[in-house]
């Protein structure tokens, strides 16, 4: 199982880090806006992406498109400060299997990751 | 400035620092930023606009960012750590980010966070009229005080009974 983070803020993809690592999950990359992770994606495929949505270069919504073209089946969540119903009919019709708003706890990332992994058969803990 | 969208503010900011850092916030009473306010060290700076123009300012004394990025980030930081700035930005990224997705009926954009340390400075906030009113909102914690500041004008406007920042931080 591989997973990639996508935040412009290390600081984020570090705390999510420290949370899949506990998860036990070992195989992750990481992109700091949207063209970086779209090349990091061609490059290692990711099964499963952590996408925020305000980034500079490609914001995280243009990503998801992008990719929801030719993939199907890639598992795809959008963490993002942008809570508003609007924006997660937005994102859900963009193609995100689910949806997860900052602030987060531990406990709340491990359970959107569970969640979303369920819909592949696979149990994250 | 309207008096409902202080609230989305305050209650931004108790459930960032709770949530993320592990820190709890008593906001005290918001005040009007005077010449005199408070020194600053550090500051997460955020563009608002959209329905509503202006900034949020996330704003320390340098010792108590240091402590509170800490807290965030889960790792010892000082102003010289590669991610300080960064954990900063993000701080102020989703309180108004949480903010602004509780104002009543305004669609608003944030923009990305620019972050200022040195100690002092001054933040000017560009795109509203200069006597735009800058209300402060103080916030005591287990690590020291800071304080969140927002100027804001709101471009359009769907309420029927607007209150000024002014009167809902009780200013003559």
């Amino acid at each position: 199982m591989k997973i990639m983070l996508v935040d412009d803020s290390r600081t984020i993809r570090n705390i999510q880090k420290k949370v899949l690592v506990q998860l036990g999950f070992k195989d992750i990359v990481e992109a700091a806006d949207g063209v970086e992770a779209l090349a990091a994606y061609k490059e290692s495929r990711p099964d499963l992406m952590l996408i925020d949505w305000n980034m500079p270069n490609m914001d995280g919504i243009t990503l998801v498109k992008t990719i929801r073209q030719t993939d199907k089946t890639i598992q795809m969540i959008m963490c993002t400060t942008e809570s508003e119903k609007s924006r997660v009919v937005e994102a859900l019709k963009a193609g995100v299997n689910n949806y997860m708003v900052k602030p987060f706890t531990a406990e709340m990332l491990s359970e959107k990751i569970d969640q979303t992994l369920s819909q592949l058969g696979i149990t994250a803990s | 400035m309207d008096v409902r969208h202080i609230n989305p503010f305050i209650v931004s900011i108790k459930d960032v620092f709770s949530t993320m850092a592990g820190v709890e916030v008593q906001v005290l009473k918001p005040k009007m930023k005077t010449d005199d306010s408070e020194t600053v060290g550090v500051s997460g700076v955020i563009g608002l606009s959209g329905d509503a123009a202006g900034a949020c300012l996330l704003c320390f004394p340098t010792d108590v960012a240091c402590k509170l990025a800490s807290a965030f980030s889960g790792e010892e930081m000082s102003e010289n750590h590669p991610d300080f700035a960064d954990a900063i930005g993000e701080l102020a990224n989703m309180i108004a980010g949480g903010a602004k997705s509780n104002f009543d009926g305004l669609a608003v954009t944030i923009s990305l966070p620019s972050v200022v340390v040195g100690d002092p400075h001054e933040i000017v906030v560009t795109g509203v009229p200069s006597d735009t009113p800058r209300l402060i909102i103080p916030c005591q914690t287990e690590m020291g005080q800071f304080h969140v500041e927002v100027a804001m004008v709101v471009e359009k406007w769907a309420g029927q009974h607007q209150t000024s920042a002014a009167d809902a931080a009780g200013a003559t």
